[in-house]
Parts: C-alpha cells; sequence; structure tokens
C-alpha cells in the first residue's frame, strides 16, 4: 500500500483532515473523502478548468494540484461559494442568464470566474474571456457565460 | 365499434398513463419521460408542455431522469426528435390524467353538474367547492390505458409553453450540484480503471502487476482493468500498468491520414442510388465541379464517460448517461449473456455527449468489471486519453459535385457523389456482435461491427430548385476507425459542400450568392430564414473591414425538420476568426424560445469549432489525438458573438433544434473567407495550414 499521511486544511471554512496519499490530487480528496463532488475531473493536468477551486483566494486546478500542498490552506470548492445570503453574485447571473447546456464545465467556470472578479471587479469583455480562456466548454455557451461574468461585474 | 383514434407513436408503445405521471399528496406531479436531459433542456420544455395540459404551475413538475424498471421505453433520445416524439405524447397523457381527476372530482363533490376548472392542480368547482389532484391521488388509478378520446388543449394555449422558462436542472448545476452519473456515490463502492492499447489494433501480449497492495487487476482477454477502494490509488496504477504493458498490432491498419479522401473513394462501399435523373435525360457539360471533405470529428465531452454497476444475486444494476436505457439494457443482455429482466439501467446525467460518446462502452466495462466484485458498486471512469483516444468518431466523409448552369444562371443539372463512414454505432444497430469496443477484446472475443451504415446521407439533397439531379452514395463498409452518431449526422459535411458549392456557382454566374440562393430556394419557409439572417447581418449593405467577410448558409434540416440560415462573419488573413454568426431558424411551434436559441447558438458555436479546428488525428496504429493538446476545440477567446431570430410559427408543430444549425454554420464560414480572402477551403477544418495551403494554389 501506498505510505499514506494526514494533511489538514479548511475546506470551505471548515477544518478537515485527509487520510490519504499525499502526492494524490487534491481533487479525489474534494469529491471522495470529503463528500464535496461539485469540483469535475475533466482532463487531470489542469488544461480544461472543470475543476478549479479556490486556493488562498487563488483559482488552481484541483486536479493536478497535490494533497500535500493545500497542508494548512484555505480551499474553497463551488459548494463553498454560497453565502448566508445564498447563491454569489456569479451563479445568480449564471441562472439570470442561462448560461449552460450541460453543466458539466460551469462549476469551474463559476468559481474562476469569482476569482477573476475578486481580483477585477470591472473587467472589460476581452478581460473576462481572456480570463477564462484556462476553461473550456463543449456546448457552446461561451458567449452567455462571458456575459454572465459582465453581469455580475456590474452587480457587485 | 369507432376504430381506436390515433396516437402518438411514443404514448402507443407505452399506453398506460402511470408509466408517464405519478401524483401523490405532495402537491407535486412526476412527469416521467423516456427522453434524456443532455444538457439541451428536453426535462423544462416537456415539464412545460405537461404544465400546460394538467392547468399547473411548472414549478410543480418534477421530472424523473428515465431507468428501465418505471420508464416508458421511448427509444434513444437523438435525432432531434424528442420533442416531436415524447411531447406530443405527453400532451395527451396528461389530457387524459386531466379528464381522470376530473371525473373523480364530479364524484366527490356535492353537484356532479356544475362546471369545473383546474387551477394549480385545485379543482373547483362552479359553486366554490373544490378539491386537488393530490387529495384525489389515491382514489384515482392511473394503471390504465389512454383512450385517445380526450383531446389535449392545442399546444401554446397555456401559461407555459411558448414563454422562456428557466431551465429546472440548473439551479442545481450551478451549486456543484448537479445530477451526473460521475458523481454518484453508493456505500461500499470501488473504482476501476481501464488500462488501453497502444491502438485500436492492440492485442495484450503481457503486463506487470502492480507492486503496491489494495489494487486489484481485472484481466479478461485483452481487456484489462484495476480495481481499487481508493480513486486516486486506481488511477495512479492504471498509469504505471499502462506504461508497462505489451501490445501487439493486428489487423489493418488505420486507414490512410495522408489522403483520406483518395482512400476512401477506392475503399470498398455498399452504393446506394439516391436521386437519379430521368432515362431520358442528356446530361449538360458541367459548369463546375469541385470536391469537399470532412476529417473524422470528436465527440470531446468535457467530462470523460463513467458508469456504476452493481451485481447482486446474479441481477445488474447499471447507471449510465447512455441516450437510450433500453437498447443500453438489450446491448448489456446480450453481451452479458443475462437476461434483460435481470438488468435495471438507471439514467443520470453526463458531460454533454452530441451523440455517442464512450457512455455506453463505460456501462458495459463497469458491468464487466464489478462481475468480479458480486455486491459491490464498481464506478468505472474513462481518463481524458481515453475519452480522446477511444470514443466512437464523427464518420469523415468525401463529396464531389458538379452541376451546370444556363444562360440566366439557373442551375440545370446536379451530380453529386458522396463517400461517408456511417454513424449506426449505438447500442441496436450491430447485427454481428454487441456495439461495445471491449467486447471485442475478451479472452472469447465477440465480432466487431466495423461497418455502421447510415446517416451518411442526411441532408444529401439540397433544398433548392436545381433541375435533374443524380445523387450517389457509397457508404463505406469497413473501418478500423469506429464511428457513430455525431450530432447532425452527415448533415455538417453535405450542407458543407452543397452550400460551398452554390457559393462558387454564385460566383461562376455572376450573382451574388443571397440572390443566387432565393433564385433556387422556392419554399417560402426556407426564404423567409435566409432573408431574416441576410437582412439581421446587414447582408448587402453594411461596410466591413478589410480583411472581413460575410458568408451565407442555409439548410432545412434532414430536408423535412426545421429551417435554419446562417450568416457569419470572419476576419481573415493566413488566420481565420469567426467574428459573429447571425443565425435565423424557424422551428414551428416554440416550446421555449430561450431554450430554442440556447441549443441553436449553441451548436452553431460547436459547427464553428469542426469546422475551424477540428480533425481526429492518428498514424497507421493510433489514435494520436487524445488529449486536449492534440485535439484543439474553440475556446472562450475565439468563440464567435451570436444572435439567433426566431420565426415565429406558433401554428405548426414543433422540430427539434439541436442540429439544425451544424451544416449551415460550416458552409457560411467558408463563404466567408471567401468573401474576405478570395481564397476557397474545401476540406475541413478552414485552419491556418488549409488556408495557407489555399493561397499557395
Amino acid at each position: 500500500m501506498t505510505s499514506y499521511s494526514k494533511v489538514r486544511f479548511k475546506a470551505n471554512g471548515r477544518p478537515v483532515e485527509v487520510d490519504a496519499n499525499p502526492d494524490s490530487p487534491l481533487l479525489y480528496a474534494l469529491r471522495n473523502d470529503l463528500d464535496l463532488p461539485g469540483t469535475m475531473y475533466g482532463c487531470g493536468i489542469g488544461y480544461c478548468g472543470a475543476c478549479f477551486v479556490l486556493i488562498d483566494g487563488r483559482a488552481a486546478t484541483s486536479c493536478d494540484t497535490p494533497l500535500w500542498s493545500v497542508e494548512n490552506k484555505d480551499v474553497v470548492t463551488i459548494e463553498g461559494l454560497e453565502g448566508p445570503d445564498g447563491l454569489n453574485p456569479v451563479q445568480r447571473a449564471f441562472i439570470e442568464e442561462q448560461a449552460a447546456q450541460c453543466g458539466y464545465c460551469v462549476a469551474g467556470i463559476i468559481v474562476n470566474a469569482t476569482a477573476l472578479l475578486d481580483e477585477n471587479s470591472q473587467p472589460t469583455e476581452a478581460e473576462v474571456r481572456e480570463h477564462l480562456d484556462r476553461n473550456m466548454c463543449r456546448c457552446g455557451s461561451h458567449p452567455r457565460m462571458i456575459a454572465a461574468v459582465l453581469k455580475a461585474a456590474g452587480e457587485l | 365499434m369507432t376504430p381506436p383514434p390515433h396516437l402518438p407513436a411514443s404514448l402507443a408503445a407505452n399506453p398506460v398513463v402511470g408509466q408517464w405521471l405519478r401524483f401523490d399528496r405532495s402537491g407535486f406531479v412526476e412527469l416521467m419521460p423516456g427522453k434524456v436531459e443532455l444538457g439541451q433542456g428536453i426535462v423544462t420544455a416537456l415539464a412545460q408542455i405537461a404544465a400546460d395540459q394538467l392547468d399547473l404551475d411548472v414549478d410543480r413538475v418534477n421530472v424523473v431522469y428515465p431507468s428501465t424498471s418505471f420508464s416508458p421505453d421511448e427509444g434513444q433520445t437523438a435525432g432531434s426528435r424528442s420533442v416531436e416524439e415524447s411531447g406530443s405524447a405527453i400532451q395527451q397523457v396528461c389530457a387524459e390524467a386531466r379528464a381522470l381527476f376530473l371525473a373523480a372530482a364530479r364524484e366527490t363533490l356535492s353537484d356532479p353538474r356544475q362546471e369545473f376548472e383546474v387551477e394549480d392542480g385545485r379543482i373547483v368547482g362552479a359553486k366554490g367547492e373544490s378539491t386537488s389532484y393530490w387529495a384525489l391521488a389515491d382514489s384515482v388509478d392511473l394503471n390504465r390505458r389512454v383512450t385517445g378520446r380526450v383531446s389535449p388543449k392545442p399546444l401554446g394555449e397555456g401559461s407555459f409553453v411558448g414563454v422562456s422558462s428557466p431551465r429546472k436542472d440548473l439551479a442545481a448545476k450551478v451549486r456543484g450540484k448537479g445530477f451526473y452519473v460521475q458523481n454518484l456515490k453508493l456505500p461500499g463502492m470501488l473504482h476501476a480503471r481501464v488500462i488501453r492499447p497502444t491502438g485500436p489494433r492492440g492485442l495484450l501480449v503481457s503486463f506487470e502487476e502492480p507492486a503496491e497492495g489494495g489494487v486489484t487487476v481485472v484481466r479478461n482477454g485483452s481487456f484489462l482493468a484495476v480495481v481499487s477502494e481508493s480513486e486516486a490509488e486506481a488511477v495512479r496504477a492504471a498509469a504505471m500498468m499502462r506504461q508497462s504493458a505489451e501490445w501487439q498490432a493486428t489487423g489493418d491498419p488505420l486507414p490512410s491520414s495522408d489522403d483520406l479522401p483518395g482512400f476512401m473513394k477506392l475503399a470498398p462501399a455498399e452504393s446506394e442510388e439516391v436521386a437519379i435523373p430521368p432515362a431520358d435525360f442528356v446530361r449538360p457539360v458541367a459548369t463546375l465541379r469541385a470536391q469537399f471533405s470532412r476529417p473524422f470529428i470528436a465527440h470531446a465531452s468535457m467530462g470523460p464517460s463513467c458508469a456504476v454497476a452493481l451485481w447482486e444475486d446474479g441481477s445488474l444494476r447499471v447507471w449510465s448517461s447512455t441516450q437510450g436505457v433500453y437498447p443500453l439494457r438489450a446491448e448489456l443482455a446480450r453481451a452479458l449473456s443475462t437476461p434483460a429482466d435481470m438488468i435495471t439501467v438507471q439514467y443520470l446525467e453526463g458531460a454533454g455527449c452530441y451523440g455517442q460518446n464512450g457512455s455506453d462502452d463505460a456501462a458495459y466495462e463497469a458491468a464487466l468489471v464489478a462481475q468480479h466484485f458480486p455486491d459491490r458498486p464498481v464506478r468505472l471512469q474513462w481518463m481524458r486519453h481515453e475519452e480522446a483516444g477511444w470514443e466512437p468518431y464523427g464518420p469523415a466523409a468525401v463529396a464531389e459535385v458538379a452541376a451546370s448552369l444556363d444562360d440566366a444562371g439557373k442551375i440545370t443539372f446536379w451530380n453529386y457523389e458522396l463517400w461517408s463512414y456511417g454513424s449506426s454505432g449505438r447500442p441496436g444497430y450491430s447485427k454481428v456482435g454487441p456495439a461495445f469496443w471491449a467486447a471485442g477484446q475478451l479472452e472469447d472475443p465477440y465480432p466487431r461491427e466495423h461497418s455502421h451504415l447510415g446517416g451518411a446521407t442526411r441532408n444529401i439533397e439540397p433544398g433548392y430548385q436545381i433541375g435533374a439531379r443524380r445523387i450517389l452514395a457509397h457508404n463505406m463498409k469497413d473501418t478500423s476507425i469506429r464511428t457513430s452518431s455525431l450530432r447532425s449526422l452527415g448533415a455538417h459535411a453535405n450542407v458543407f459542400a452543397i452550400e460551398s458549392f452554390m457559393d462558387e456557382l454564385a460566383v461562376e454566374a455572376g450573382i451574388d450568392p443571397l440572390e443566387f440562393r432565393l433564385m433556387h430556394l422556392d419554399d417560402q419557409r426556407g426564404r423567409t430564414v435566409v432573408e431574416r439572417a441576410a437582412a439581421d447581418a446587414g447582408w448587402g449593405t453594411q461596410d466591413l473591414p478589410d480583411d472581413h467577410g460575410l458568408g451565407i448558409g442555409y439548410a432545412r434540416y434532414k430536408g423535412t425538420s426545421a429551417y435554419c440560415a446562417v450568416v457569419a462573419e470572419v476576419e481573415a488573413t493566413s488566420h481565420l476568426q469567426v467574428v459573429k454568426l447571425t443565425i435565423a431558424v424557424d422551428v414551428g411551434k416554440v416550446v421555449n424560445p430561450d431554450g430554442v436559441v440556447n441549443q441553436v447558438a449553441g451548436g452553431a458555436i460547436q459547427a464553428t469549432s469542426w469546422t475551424t479546428c477540428e480533425r481526429v488525428g492518428y498514424d497507421s496504429d493510433r489514435i494520436t489525438s487524445d488529449s486536449w493538446e492534440s485535439y484543439p476545440i474553440l475556446t472562450f477567446t475565439t468563440a464567435p458573438e451570436v444572435t439567433v431570430a426566431l420565426v415565429s410559427r406558433p401554428g405548426d408543430p414543433p422540430m427539434g433544434a439541436g442540429e439544425l444549425a451544424q451544416g449551415p454554420t460550416a458552409g457560411a464560414i467558408g463563404n466567408a473567407l471567401f468573401r474576405a480572402i478570395g481564397v476557397r477551403v474545401r476540406d475541413m477544418p478552414i485552419d491556418q495550414a488549409a488556408i495557407l495551403r489555399a493561397l499557395e494554389v
């Protein structure tokens, strides 16, 4: 058996401890050990963006982030974006714009867009496109998603 | 006795009211269509239809995903037929259910002669008494056949059909709570990964067992998998075994990738005369001829395929993102030598598939592995390189077209010849062996069907008045590259060829391409979408920057379904950027306007990606485009702006919107490139390399 060790971090504000191979991807710990399946597996090499999470506020692809590297850090997943008032502005805007089809990529896009608006609350359309270029969508929902992010920015 | 009235086909096949609807005391109705949510919004559209017939708020309709244990058998969710097939069945069955409840209300309330109305599920008598669907749920037996003698309200005479109801599945998805099979977690579940051969011809020669414990190897012939309690460990072990396993290539090499069109035109095929000119027709000299092609194209789902299987006491349960729970069950029964009534297939969503991706294969493979672990659910998840390298691809196609023009610029003869691989790779189509690739890898292998005839001729006939026509289709009989249905089937390649060639003919005739199309288009509904898209795009009136061009493409999907015209604006140098797509569609009666716009725009963007970026790469042994790096698709920085105009046809039956834009978009882009820089690319993808080649000629 691979050697396991305990990795401690915060997941959506809650202190957690995962007993796993510390070299294994954060993605599997979130989905399987912490019951946070909203972070999706897409490519395993950080290329498609379906698995974006926030690590200490910065967007990172969890499929190629080793578990050990989040020790003592603050990990926020799509499930953790909701506040006491419900959905965050990006999530709300995605519903208002009906900005998805199959929705498989949408959690990763919302997380990455949330990170963008945290850094730059009034991005241009070109900046939104550039930032979301780390995400992929196969259904062709790009224009609606871009519109949703701009709408969320307008409401911040 | 009068003959039974005509029922919608789906309802005639599944005629019991209770197969479609369940009422309990909760204040909600469960609607159980046999069609599945693929991200196309069908669940919402069907709920709107049900809500109108039942006089309910659409939020009271919960749509239950299909299972072979209770759902009506509606075959595959494919071909843009769901609103037509399932919608018409639901319209009728809900009207009948409403009538049953009204009859029960008459018996319950004091005066049976009073008039009744239904208001959001409450049944209210003229005298003010009331009951409800839910109060009567226990006393109304829905386990009875429809009669066909209740007339449903016409579509659109209600509060919801025709309105942009928000998607029912979206609120959960933006919260990370989508109902994906990838997210199913069952007690005691094991994780499986498959080790694929180096190429489709590979036979397993040897492999090394994982050195570390906690991982079990399952092997049957050349089918090789690992199973672990830990998903990460299964992934790690599979990656290590992939490095060490030895495979031997057998059988025919993959087709030539250097000159695929040339290869295809010489390969064995089954030929079909789609149209022939009258016997006494004297063929005029061809004014123009050209050859067009499309490569193999991947479905390229964002989420690799996944399934969960559980064997208990000889019966099998499978959770799958298949497009057809019943066809998959029948195919599993065939491949696992297990009676179908011992198998349950439950649908859960996957990533958008746009046709047959790896979903059905994953279901079979999960069942195969789970046989070794009775009473334990086994979740088998494909990796990215498997989805990219082992899905059944959309088939390649080549078309030769020639036509003759008279002095007025009218087409007098159209001569079209198509060579294509087929699209019928789904469960239920193969005569030879099961549709699952792995079934051909077993120690005692099933024969593989290599000839998926069908689908190539979709939209092979132009929707124009073009004089005499000779149209031939050569359906490739054999391919070592596996193919199956991809959104719009042959329509993407055929409409690209037809619409590109229409523009070439217009140039030859010295007539504007829009005018040239209208000269040959009698169908008023077709003319309307063409004129609308052109007007919205500012055709002929817009001042474009230097490197920009406008091109148009048009088709009526399948020749019998929805109408679509696309005007593409591109910016081109040696690099092509599709800037904007201006689209007009006529899908008959619109159930959910925003749903249609979303489907059409998404389809057009996907078609832009196919047309300008995509080609499955391979050498003689293996698929080489097995990652996003080697199979790039359109991105957030390259996706065009899209507008979609819906031509209102409230009196006409609804038609599917998911596939209609694929061909017209491809044609419009090629034509716009020509308008921008004067070069014609006839072989997709229209990427930088293709443009440079065309510029050199």
